[in-house]
Parts: structure tokens; sequence; C-alpha cells
């Protein structure tokens, strides 16, 4: 028996529950502090979940923000409530870790616009009491971080140790820097840019696509209607998951290798262990994510670009800055190049910022941000160190 | 006072220890900074002088070639980019710096008067030390071999050497003069990194320094 489409399991909706009832805790806020958009629009009220680990000392000097990339959550280091699978970035997080727990207290907020219970798409729209859907605005990056902001308001802390994320988070880093920078410390912004390039809009774009060819998007409006476009999002999963890798690190893997079988089928079955490999990336995603906030989150990051907001030039986004930076690259990242990391240090000089640049070998992509890289753990580690030893932060608190 | 000669290090070559540990050719270039100044370290290897002045409380800042270089000081907290001498230095603003230094590198440089021109436009001061290949063993060696010197403190063959650039002190004496920089300090070591006589004349310097440091300002 040959399985040429994608098969996806039935509807287990797990994050559907989340998106309203999230098991974090969450803060709502009331019509009373709106969140302006970049769209022109308020959104209110609304509700962030976030995930704290870790304590926040009697000066409260030791708070580290992480900011999650594209289909990533606040489940940073704990067990996930929808896949049981471990923290997204458990490998340098936590006792002992990098990003010490014992030392530091770190805070992962759900962005806006996704579905694990910080308001999106997928949230229930007050005004009609069913999903926002498509009635949910448009948001950008500089809308995420204000929300995170907020967040941070209502937790009473003033300034943050440091702000740290990769890819899509590494470009809420470069915003924070740029709209808080007495709130930000020091800076880790790891494979990312401060712009979208074109190829990765288009990258983007075909997934949207794929999500609004399923049938079953119903013109967004598949939670009313009770179906869900989940070979679509899947497809838009198996095609970006291809740009998180590196040829190299395919091969590696895969190489030309059949699945379970010593001679090809003649059919479109899955006969080689990267399309089985893909497969099971794509139908594993969509029972945790919310195809909308798919479209909305992809779309903020097609928007990012720090410079236009500061008349096309980069520089004046960090002039002055009193944030120490320190900016990662890793060699086989084809959709954030280091190219993109050295437009950033480029113009963090021209600040005369602070700034730490490494280029990290490996073979692993994109997602090496997410792996296990010795190299980028010595980093991060001494980055922290020495910013920790200028922020007065004892060893333990 | 007892030197040392340790092993080859990351920079270039063999260098003369105090006994602290700190290299003294550091030291000398870490005593031209004044304390709570502004640095910017071009070529800064493994991040050995840099760590000194930061721990005599000196802000400061990194360019390294080598990409093992710059982890290896990322790791260690300092604040290091990767970056060429040659391309990167008109990137920064006019007088970002108080100080720029060009430790032992200058000789590795394509351009290495424009590469002091930038240093100067960059920094307020600039501290610049390299190996003199005025130094008597190394012009015997060219005499009596007919080869280029190998030395302790030189150990590369001319193929392997990223050293493109070899000049004596009064080669340098005559650059500073043709573009305009001012010597406000200098010192000439021997080879085991002791200070030669402050009233020598530069023909001497020139014979028996095997290295020398310079504290450079522009010319009004």
């Amino acid at each position: 028996m040959v399985e040429a489409q994608l098969s996806v399991r039935p509807e287990s909706a797990g994050h559907m529950r989340e998106a309203d009832n999230p098991q974090s805790p969450v803060v709502r806020f009331g019509h009373d502090k709106p969140l302006r958009l970049d769209a022109g629009v308020e959104l209110a009220p609304f509700q962030i979940a976030y995930q704290t680990y870790g304590t926040l000392n009697a000066d409260r000097s030791n708070a580290i923000l992480v900011c999650h990339a594209l289909t990533g959550d606040q489940h940073v280091n704990n067990v996930h409530p929808v896949t049981d699978k471990p923290g997204w970035w458990d490998s340098i997080i936590g006792p002992g870790k990098p990003i010490d727990t014992e030392r530091y207290f770190v805070i992962c907020p759900n962005v806006v616009g996704a579905c694990m219970g910080t308001t999106g798409p997928a949230s229930t729209n007050p005004v009609t009491g069913k999903p926002w859907g498509l009635d949910f605005p448009v948001i950008t990056i500089r809308d995420m971080v204000r929300a995170q902001a907020m967040l941070l308001d209502h937790l009473g802390i003033e300034q943050l140790f440091c702000v740290a994320g990769g890819s899509m988070g590494g470009m809420q880093v470069l915003q924070w820097a740029a709209s808080y920078p007495e709130r930000v410390f020091s800076a880790l912004p790891i494979a990312t840019a401060t712009r979208h390039s074109a190829q990765n809009i288009a990258f983007h774009e075909v997934g949207r696509q794929a999500v609004m060819a399923d049938p079953e998007w119903r013109q967004g409006r598949y939670l009313v209607e009770g179906a869900n476009p989940r070979r679509g999002l899947a497809v838009a999963r198996m095609g970006a998951h291809i740009t998180y890798l590196s040829d190299a690190a395919l091969h590696r893997k895969f190489g030309r290798k059949f699945q379970d079988r010593t001679n090809p089928t003649f059919s479109f079955d899955a006969d080689f262990e990267v399309e089985s490999y893909l497969r099971h990336q794509g139908i594993t995603f969509v029972e945790r994510f919310d195809a909308n906030s798919y479209l909305y989150l992809t779309r903020a990051m097609d928007y990012f670009d720090l410079a236009a907001d500061y008349d096309g030039v980069l520089a004046k986004a960090f002039r002055g800055t009193p944030t120490r930076f320190c900016v990662i690259s890793f060699t086989s990242d084809w959709l954030f190049p280091t190219s993109d990391s050295r437009a950033i240090v480029h113009a963090l000089n021209a600040g005369s910022a602070r700034v730490s640049f490494a280029e990290i070998v490996t073979d692993k992509g994109h997602d090496a941000f997410l792996l296990e890289e010795p190299e980028l753990f010595a980093i991060v580690r001494g980055f922290l160190g020495s910013a920790g030893e200028a922020r007065g932060l004892k060893a333990k608190p | 006072m007892m030197l040392l000669r340790p092993k080859r290090d990351l920079t270039m070559a063999e260098a003369a220890r105090a006994p602290g540990g700190a290299r003294v050719d550091h030291l000398l270039v870490s005593a031209m900074v004044e304390p709570k100044s502004r640095v910017l370290d071009v070529g800064c290897g493994d991040g050995e002088l840099l760590k000194l002045l930061e721990q005599r409380g000196v802000d400061g800042r990194g360019i390294e070639l080598s990409r093992e270089g710059v982890n290896e000081c990322v790791a260690k907290g300092l604040a290091v980019i990767q970056g060429d001498a040659d391309t990167d230095l008109v990137d920064y603003p006019d007088d970002a710096f108080d100080y720029v230094i060009l430790s032992q590198t200058l000789q590795a440089t394509r351009r290495p008067r424009e590469v002091l021109e930038n240093m100067l436009r960059i920094g307020r001061r600039a501290i610049v030390s390299f190996p003199n290949f005025g130094h008597w063993r190394i012009r015997l060696q060219l005499l009596l071999n007919g080869a280029m010197p190998v030395t302790d403190n030189l150990p590369d063959s001319w193929y392997d050497s990223p050293n493109i650039h070899f000049c004596t002190i009064k080669d340098f004496r005559e650059m500073c003069e043709v573009a305009g920089v001012k010597m406000e300090k200098s010192v000439a070591l021997n080879p085991w990194g002791a200070p030669l006589r402050l009233n020598a004349p530069w023909w001497f310097w020139n014979l028996f320094g095997e290295q020398a440091v310079f504290l450079l300002s522009r010319k009004r």
C-alpha cells in the first residue's frame, strides 16, 4: 500500500485550547491598556502568556528576556504541554547552562499573533465571541516588542539584563535595542537580520499560498466552520524546514538513502528518507500550530526593516546606544547569512556601540542556534559572564 | 628582572614576558594608555592585550582577522569582531576612540600607511609596535646566508609568513614623517624585552632594538 499524499492525523486541537486558556501564567490587559499597533489600530483587550525560570533578584537586575522564533513559543525550558517535547532551548538554558537559571531570571513570552496563549488570530474575538481569524489586525515585530514591554511593566522590571533570541527572536532583540535602549543592558541577536530579504519574503509567500490553497482554510474561517487546513500548513512547514537546514546537513543526514526499502517503488510514495523526514516535520507541526498564526507571523517578519524607521540609515537606530551587543551567525546559514549579521555589526560600529561578533563554523544551517553547539555555548557564557560583571551581578543571587 | 621566553603565541612570535606572565611589549603599550579611556585594538589576536587593558579599567574593543582568535576573545567576554585592518577601519567614525592600537600587526597589513592614517582618524592617538627588521641579527643573517632571515621572533619562512611589509625603525620613522604623524613616545626593546637606553641615538635603536613601540598623534 503506497501513500503518495501527505496523511495528517485526525484533529487533536491541543493548541486550540491553548489559544484562550494556556497552561502558562497569563497577564490580561483591559480596554484601559490597549496595544497600539503599527497598523494604526488598537488591540484591546488582549493577553500575554509567558513562562519564567529562576528567581528575580532583589534589585530586579538579573532578568533575561528570551524572544522566540517564528514557530516557537513560551515553553523554552519546560516540557511542552501539547507535544510533550522538551523546551525548545533546553540546550542553552537551565541550571549551570550558559543562560544559567541559577543566576538569571528568564522570561519567555508568547508573541502577539501566535497561538499558545498570547492574543492572536486563533483567540476569541471578544466582540463576536468567535475566533478572530482574518479579522485579527496585521501585526509587526515592533508590536510584539511593545506588548513585551507592557508585560515587563506589569512584572515591575525596569531594565532587562539581556534580551536574547534567534531568527525572528533576533529581530525582536534588535527592535528592543532600538526602541528601548535604556531598558536593555545587553543584547544577544543570533542568526538574524535587521530586515527580511527578498528571498526570505519569497519563501514565506510560498508557505502562505500553500495554506491558502488548502480548501479547508475556508478563507481563514476554518475555526468557525470546524475545518483545519492541515495539509496546506504541513506543506508550508516542509518548505520552510528545508530553509532551516543546509545542503551539507541534508546530505550528511539522509543522502539518497531509501526509507525502509531497498529499491524505488516507482510511485510517489516517500521512497527517500529525506521525504519521509520532511513529511514527519509537516505532520507534527500542524498538531501544535494555528494556520492563520503562521500567516500573521510570517507577515510580521516580512515587514521587518529596522532602518526604514530611521530614514533608511541603520546606524541611526543604534546611535549612542548604551547596550552591549553580541552578534552571532553560522557559516552554513543561508536564510540569515553572515553578511546580514555583518550589516548589524557595521551599524553598531558606526554608532560606537560595544559589540562582539562571532561567526560559528557549522554545517547545520539556520537551525544551528537551537542545537548543541559548544562554541555557541562558550560564547554566550562568556558574553553574559562579562556583562554580568559590568552589571554587578553576583555569581548566584 | 628575570625574563622568560615562552613558546609561540597566537599573534606572531615568541615574546618576552614579565614575571607576572604579561608580555613585556603589552605592558609597555598598556602603560601608554590613560586609564578609563576608549581603546580599539586592531589585530587583537587571542585578546591578551585587551584583557590586560580591561583589567586596568580601559573600555576596550578589538578587531581580529582570524575566526579562531575572534571566537576565543568573545568567549572571554571581550568586545571583539572579525575584521581586516586594511578594509574595515574605514567604517569607523572620526574620533571614536582615545587610542587605536596596532600591536605586532603593521607588518602584516597590505597598506601600512593607509592603516596608520585611518588609525589616527578614528583615534586621537595611535600606538604601534612591530618587529624591527633592522636588528643586527637579521642584518647579519641576510649578509651571511643571503636568505630571508628566520629568527625566534620571526619564525616563518618567507613563503609562509603573513608578514608582507617588514620595516626597520628607521623606515617607520620616515613613513611617519611623510604621513604627518607626530611621535610622542618611542621605546625599543632588546631581545630579552628590556628597553634600550633612552638617550641612545636612533641608529643604535635600529641596530639593537628587536622590536619597537611608538605612541603617535596627528601633527597640528
